[in-house]
């Protein structure tokens, strides 16, 4: 277990224990942990890094540390820059989980279900990754390579995300059986950008990593049905490939709805 | 490792391993076993603990990573024999079955009246939303919210 106390010491660790998995919040970590479904070398706990918990604006851009909680984007200011990834945020399992997740962890985790992802890609949004190296962005969807595989190199870390809020209507919507604790059966953000002329929508859970679709506005008959082409789901534990199409079509109609009224 | 923290209100110390979970250091390394070990991924809340004064579950949490911080149990709750008013309200609603479910209930009921002492029932199914009741106990822990706000 490796606990360093600031950034620079953090990506000195990660240098030196290429293997180490890091952990924020651990909602993720921890699950494979108890269930012997991991045995890391080390452990990289990212808890006692100060640069990675605050968020900030700066010329236009939203810069979120990668310790940022679902509970911090859900009841503080970020809510109101970033509406549906407030949405998402405040769908991510229970009070105890919010607390504890964090947007660096979705994306460390990478799954094709990640309530955070679809908010931040309709966004645009950038990853920070950074080394002894040095620092580089990338778009997310570079970054989203595959089921729980990203662009990480071993030595790096995930430090922010950066979004330049579009300030555009926009929502996020997600199937699953109950209100809470739910990994999304299928999910979509969708937004209505007039200045730019663009609807913009993506969607997880139906493909091996968030699917993305722009169109310009003047499609909207055809935007719902140009989601559901767009993904590629799969049949299992749960839903079928046919009903998260049929679902992200029905979705996709009802936030257009919202996001153009 | 040796880790140090506050449980409770004590400084303790336990002897952890790197991988092990917050709920298994307060369970068999510190012997309160108030914290229940359940489903072990975040779904049930039977371990939910205040870290720092925030609900989490146990279960998720590396004991290594509250090193230094504070934690609150169950066990914490009553001021001596004399039960937490949440605690007392649980027993005069009958709002107990198994009981299994109930220390985790009776944590996270104490922290949102912390947060919302007049919490409508959209907020407590909110802030339940994380603690499942398998005796199907719902109605009778409504009434106990209820009853715990009403008697602050």
């Amino acid at each position: 277990m490796l606990t360093p106390r600031s950034l620079d010491e953090a990506l000195a660790l990660k240098a030196e224990h290429p293997g180490a998995l890091p952990v924020e919040g651990g909602t993720d970590v921890l699950v494979e942990l108890n269930f012997d479904r991991r045995r890391p070398d080390a452990i990289l706990n990212l808890n006692e890094v100060p640069e990675l918990k605050v968020w900030a604006r700066e010329e236009g851009i939203l810069r979120l540390g990668a310790g940022v909680t679902y509970t911090e984007i859900l009841h503080g200011p970020v809510a109101a820059l970033q509406p549906a990834l407030a949405e998402a945020s405040r769908t991510v399992g229970s009070p105890q989980i919010r607390n504890r997740g964090t947007l660096g962890g979705n994306l460390g985790t990478a799954s094709p279900a990640g309530d955070a992802l679809p908010p931040l890609l309709v966004e645009g949004a950038e990853v920070e990754l950074a080394s002894v190296r040095g620092v580089r962005t990338m778009p997310l969807r570079e970054f989203l390579v595959g089921p729980k595989r990203n662009a990480l190199e071993p030595d790096e870390l995930i430090s922010a995300v950066l979004v330049r809020p579009s300030g555009a209507p926009q929502t996020f919507m997600k199937v699953g059986p109950r209100n809470a604790m739910v990994i999304a059966v299928v999910s979509l953000a969708l937004s209505a950008d007039r200045e730019r002329g663009e609807l913009r929508a993506s969607f997880g859970s139906a493909g091996p990593v968030p699917g993305f679709v722009t169109a310009p506005i003047a499609e909207r008959e055809s935007f719902a049905e140009q989601v559901a082409e767009a993904a590629t789901p799969i049949d299992d534990v749960r839903g079928t490939a046919a009903y998260r199409r049929h679902a992200l079509r029905v979705l996709a109609g009802r936030a257009l709805e919202r996001c153009l009224a | 490792m040796r880790i140090s923290l506050r449980v409770n209100g004590e400084e303790r110390e336990a002897d952890v391993w790197g991988g092990e979970s917050l709920l298994f250091a307060l369970r068999e390394g510190l012997g309160l076993p108030g914290s229940k070990n359940a489903c072990e991924q975040g779904e049930c809340g039977s371990c939910s603990v205040l870290l720092d004064g925030e609900l989490v579950c146990a279960c998720l949490v590396l004991a290594a990573q509250a090193d230094g911080h504070e934690v609150t149990t169950v066990e914490g709750m009553a001021d001596g024999e004399e039960l937490h008013p949440v605690q007392e309200a649980y027993v005069q609603a009958g709002a107990v079955q198994c009981g299994f479910c109930t220390p985790g209930l009776v944590v996270a009921t104490a922290d949102l009246l912390a947060r919302i002492p007049d919490p409508s029932d959209d907020e407590i199914r909110e802030a339940l939303s994380g603690n499942v009741c398998r005796c199907t106990g719902y109605a009778k822990i409504f009434d106990a919210v209820r009853l715990a706000a009403a008697a602050r």
